[in-house]
């Protein structure tokens, strides 16, 4: 039986990480994500999970460690945050490369300088390239479902990388909400033993981790990318299955009220659900205007994303992340990029704003709206907008 | 015959580059670029293994008279198995 | 809701949160965010609703206003974007330490919760008393809502706390606007 809780979300995620039974934890603590580990180890130290919690000394040695243990073949969990993802950089790329399994909830936080513990998407931008699939979630329900998903998809023989869930730090980490707890049994169902195909086993012996002259090094490569690409279809196959096993779906790009819609307003993370209620005032003021959201980040979704913005005249992206002396929105010149060939595109405008926990209300999404509107019209002669500084 | 390196489509590597053959780095023709190399003079030879363990190589095997002797498919000609061996059975030849 | 660090506010607005929960409602309760210490002052938000909640955002125009600490009424403006009619339940001995613009502008409930938590709990930590307060004034859940979230938070002292909240509850005094002199 679902049982409706009142938890917060960040010690929610440690319950989903105990359902799934994890193996090994490897960790650093890191606002706003401490909560989740700091569960994890009172859950360990009382006996509750039967897991191997390693408290490392920084992030680089945590995602170390997690590369040694998912390379044993056990279930490994971990959890960051901002300058600790940035710690732990190097070793993201070794993770996805050496293919291995590992579950990363971030929780996401701005990067310093100024220093700032506050939530913004800069964290997950800045680790676009490092090969790990990457999904965004709004609520702290999609934050567990997602959860679970992750060990499924990574663990799939068919994909084999490392999976990333994001959520908001403090917006999400450290609210209590409801959420619907799948009952253990489900989850165990949900989720096979993690059969890692070629772990490392004194009796049958592999070498990890080689070296690969300029000869071979480009086949690696694709043979990466191609399996990152081709990691898609298990994803959704995934996302289906647990629609059937719990009831709750989960798109690559989610839509709200996009039906005949002319402008579209574009975010991710959960100020996509204060962007809701601004959508449906001006819908009841009978203004053909509708959201969307990128859940799947990484393998990128342009299927879906072209789709979703087909005869769409106006598109507005607000990214919660500041690409400094680039194109300023990361989120929207990668949307830009991905529909430049599509022969009727609509109309792109970039917003950036809610950076270093900046909260975004309902009349501040209504401006931005307006004003890209305005903008679509008129046209700019900046590269993007920044929302909400104070000049 | 396995496809040499630059043969290789990405489709023939494994998952992570991973290499399945245990102990492969032997296959490697170390001998090849050496400019001296050891000669024996099994009459003076004690077995006591000192070469053998020495080797930087871990090339250095018995023979079939129970001799250490090293194997010139991975002898690099580095000499220390002539500096250590404590009864001089070896000494080093500069390669034709 | 505001309080000092450690006095509380949080674990409040914890509480009522998973009270309304428990109760088929929705709710969402955060604190400020940011790193805090022990006696600066600090926020907590709540939203109760019977729709799923989909505002992110701090609390920016409240309905009520809950100050654990008197001393804040003179250095922090609690009123802020409060609501016409809302209410401020106001842990203080008496209601002439409340301002008179709040007084004349506000609905107040009043209780001496340092006292009523010193009697009842042994010590001045009057958070769960203030909550009694806050559900007699606005009766956003039901008391009796409160003790699963209250035994699950503290255990054995939930016990006490409970008490305390119960004489709260009882104790509180509501003026309406009209009747503010």
């Amino acid at each position: 039986m679902t049982k409706r809780v009142g938890m917060e979300v960040s010690v929610a995620i440690g319950e989903m990480v105990k359902m799934a039974d994890v193996d090994v934890i490897a960790a650093y603590p890191i606002t706003p994500q401490t909560h989740i580990v700091e569960h994890l180890a009172e859950l360990v130290a009382d006996g509750e999970l039967d897991a191997e919690y390693i408290p490392v000394e920084s992030e680089h040695s945590a995602m170390s460690a997690c590369l040694g243990s998912s390379a044993a073949g056990a279930r490994t969990f971990t959890a960051t945050a901002g300058q600790g993802l940035e710690l732990m950089h190097e070793v993201l790329y070794v993770a996805s490369a050496m293919r291995f399994p590992i579950v990363m909830t971030v929780a996401n936080r701005a990067l310093s300088s100024p220093l700032s513990v506050w939530g913004d998407h800069s964290d997950a931008m800045a680790v676009r390239d490092t090969g790990w699939i990457q999904i965004f979630t709004e609520n702290g329900q999609e934050v567990i479902d997602n959860v679970i998903c992750a060990f499924r998809i990574a663990e799939d023989h068919n994909v084999l990388l490392p999976v990333m869930v994001h959520l908001d730090g403090f917006h999400l980490s450290h609210v209590i909400e409801p959420m619907l707890f799948p009952e253990e049994e489900q989850v165990k169902a949900f989720l096979p033993i993690n059969d890692y195909p070629l772990p490392l086993n004194p009796a049958k012996p592999v070498a990890m981790g080689d070296f690969a002259p300029p000869v071979i090094y480009t086949e690696a490569k694709w043979a990466q990318e191609e399996n990152l690409r081709k990691s898609k279809e298990t994803i959704l196959a995934v996302w289906d299955e647990f629609a059937k096993a719990f009831g709750r779906r989960y798109l690559p790009v989610e839509s709200y009220r996009t039906e005949g819609a002319k402008t579209l307003l574009l975010t991710m993370g959960s100020f996509s659900e204060t962007a809701m209620t601004v959508i449906d005032k001006l819908r009841d003021e009978g203004q053909k205007i509708g959201l969307i959201r990128l859940r799947l980040w990484r393998p990128f979704p342009f299927e879906e994303l072209r789709q979703a913005v087909k005869g769409v005249e106006t598109l507005i992206v607000l990214d919660r992340a500041l690409s400094t002396g680039g194109p300023g929105g990361p989120v929207c010149s990668e949307i830009r990029s991905a529909l430049y060939d599509m022969s009727f595109r609509p109309k792109i405008v970039s917003f950036v704003g809610g950076l270093g926990g900046r909260d975004i209300t309902a009349t501040g999404f209504e401006t931005i709206i307006k004003r890209g509107m305005e903008l679509a019209r008129t046209g700019s002669d900046k590269e993007f907008q920044i929302f909400g500084v104070r000049e | 015959m396995p496809k040499s390196d630059n043969e290789l489509t990405w489709k023939d590597l494994e998952i992570g580059c991973i290499v399945t053959t245990p102990g492969s780095a032997a296959a490697y023709r170390t001998g090849d670029w050496r400019s001296q190399k050891p000669e024996y003079d099994f009459s003076r030879c004690i077995k006591c293994g000192m070469c053998q363990l020495y080797c930087p190589e871990g090339c250095v095997k018995v023979n079939t008279q129970g001799y250490f002797e090293a194997d010139l498919y991975h002898c690099k000609g580095c000499g220390i198995c002539a500096r250590e061996c404590p009864v001089w059975v070896i000494t080093m030849k500069e390669e034709a | 809701m505001h309080g000092r660090g450690g006095q509380g506010a949080v674990t409040s607005a914890e509480l009522v949160a998973q009270a309304a929960i428990d109760e088929g409602k929705y709710a969402q309760a955060f604190p400020a965010f940011g790193p805090e210490r022990r006696g600066a002052p600090v926020q907590s938000f709540i939203r109760i609703s019977d729709k799923q909640i989909r505002i992110r955002a701090e609390v920016t125009e409240p309905d009520i206003v809950v100050v654990l600490d008197p001393g804040l009424l003179n250095i922090v403006k609690v009123t802020a974007g409060l609501k016409k009619n809302g209410l401020v339940v106001v842990n203080t001995k008496s209601l002439d330490n409340v301002p008179a613009d709040i007084r004349a502008n506000y609905r107040l409930a009043v209780i001496d919760a340092n006292l009523v938590a010193k009697e009842t709990l042994g010590a001045p930590i009057v958070n769960t008393t203030m909550l009694g307060a806050l559900l007699k004034a606005s009766g956003v859940v039901k008391l009796e809502s409160m003790s699963e979230p209250l035994k699950k938070r503290f255990g054995k002292l939930a016990e006490k706390n409970l008490a305390a909240m119960k004489r709260a509850f009882d104790e509180t005094q509501v003026k309406e606007m009209a009747t503010n002199a």
